[in-house]
């Protein structure tokens, strides 16, 4: 779930769209590079965003009683790098704020702040510290993807402290309390969001085995061999 | 075979999205599997009883149900343009093999012919 319309201060708005702008812009420019250099990796690009629209609708229940749902960040961010899922996350986002008034377009750049940086950034350098520990590829996506979809909602839950700081304890009191809400109800959904990763890419891998070793992402694939 | 790890793998992930159904006890009177926005924004109004949000959404869902039509139509067409690719890339993964093979066969023959 995304910050409400309307529920950051609007210094708060502002800083993190300012924080937010340069990570979409520097995406921008490296799905840009990347797609000159490998066009035949367009459609795979397509994959990952497609992911991210399916798993950021999926509104699952969770153990505290309350819904959710996942990001869908992890697998773009491991296929094609941290940076291209700003702008992919950034189009998502944007799309549920105007239509579905669910995030909002002054509280854009906290949600791409959290969801479309912070997730993919901790995808990335999770699945390559699993990988270099020697975890097998299936175990390194499934961390990836489920912290990042975790770390997304503590980053939200921080974002919303600091707006928002409890009158006796302050921001630690407040962030515990957010924390909560967001970053509780996650758990169940992080690990779905870990499972569904790996699911797919066990699709990738088998079908695209080729483009895979290429990327340099999954070196022993083998496909359908 | 080779299709029963991600068979149990979305298994897991059904189970795991319908245990709280069960697991969890509707509170007296209370609403139970609302959003957890909507619980932040409960919070906020606790913790900062002052705060009015000074934007409001330019376009709202006109109600729930229309709201549950562009979620459904946001997840359809992820979930159709990936599944176009999987088969467009199976299909090119299979015709590749096959071709492989063909080739295969074909060295093969000219071997026992020069012999």
């Amino acid at each position: 779930m995304h910050i409400m319309e309307g529920f950051l201060p609007i210094e708060h708005a502002v800083g993190w769209s300012v924080a937010a702008a340069p990570f979409v812009a520097w995406g921008i420019r490296s799905v840009n590079h990347r797609i000159r250099e490998n066009p035949e990796q367009r459609m795979l690009l397509g994959v990952a965003a497609a992911f991210t629209f399916v798993l950021s609708a999926l509104k699952l229940p969770s153990v505290t009683g309350s819904c959710s749902h996942p990001t869908g960040t992890g697998l773009g961010a491991v296929l094609f790098g941290p940076a291209a899922m700003a702008p992919i996350g950034a189009v998502v986002l944007l799309f549920q704020a105007l239509l579905l008034a669910h995030g909002g377009l002054t509280t854009l750049g906290a949600n791409i702040f959290s969801m479309a940086v912070v997730g993919p950034f901790a995808a990335y350098g999770i699945f390559h510290l699993a990988r270099r520990l020697r975890a097998s590829l299936a175990v390194s996506i499934f961390l990836a993807a489920s912290l990042a979809d975790l770390l997304t909602y503590v980053t939200t839950s921080v974002q919303l402290a600091w707006a928002f700081p409890d009158p006796a304890g302050g921001f630690t009191t407040s962030f515990l309390k957010f924390a909560g809400i967001f970053a509780v109800t996650q758990i169940p959904l992080a690990v779905s969001e870990g499972l569904l990763t790996v699911v797919i890419f066990n699709a990738l891998a088998r079908f695209n085995a080729q483009e895979l070793r290429d990327m340099g992402v999954a070196p022993d694939a083998k496909g359908l061999a | 075979m080779k299709r029963y790890p991600n068979l149990i793998l979305l298994a897991l992930v059904a189970l795991l999205s319908a245990l709280p159904l069960w697991l969890v006890e509707r509170p007296e009177g209370g609403d139970i599997f609302g959003g957890a926005d909507n619980q932040a924004q409960a919070l906020i109004g606790q913790i900062a009883p002052d705060y009015a949000p000074w934007f409001q959404p330019l376009l709202e869902p006109a109600s729930g149900e229309i709201a549950s039509l562009l979620f459904a139509l946001q997840a359809a067409m992820g979930a159709g343009f990936i599944g176009y690719y999987l088969g467009c890339a199976r299909t090119r993964e299979k015709l590749r093999r096959e071709q492989a093979e063909a080739a295969d066969r074909n060295t093969a023959a000219k071997d026992t012919r020069a012999d």
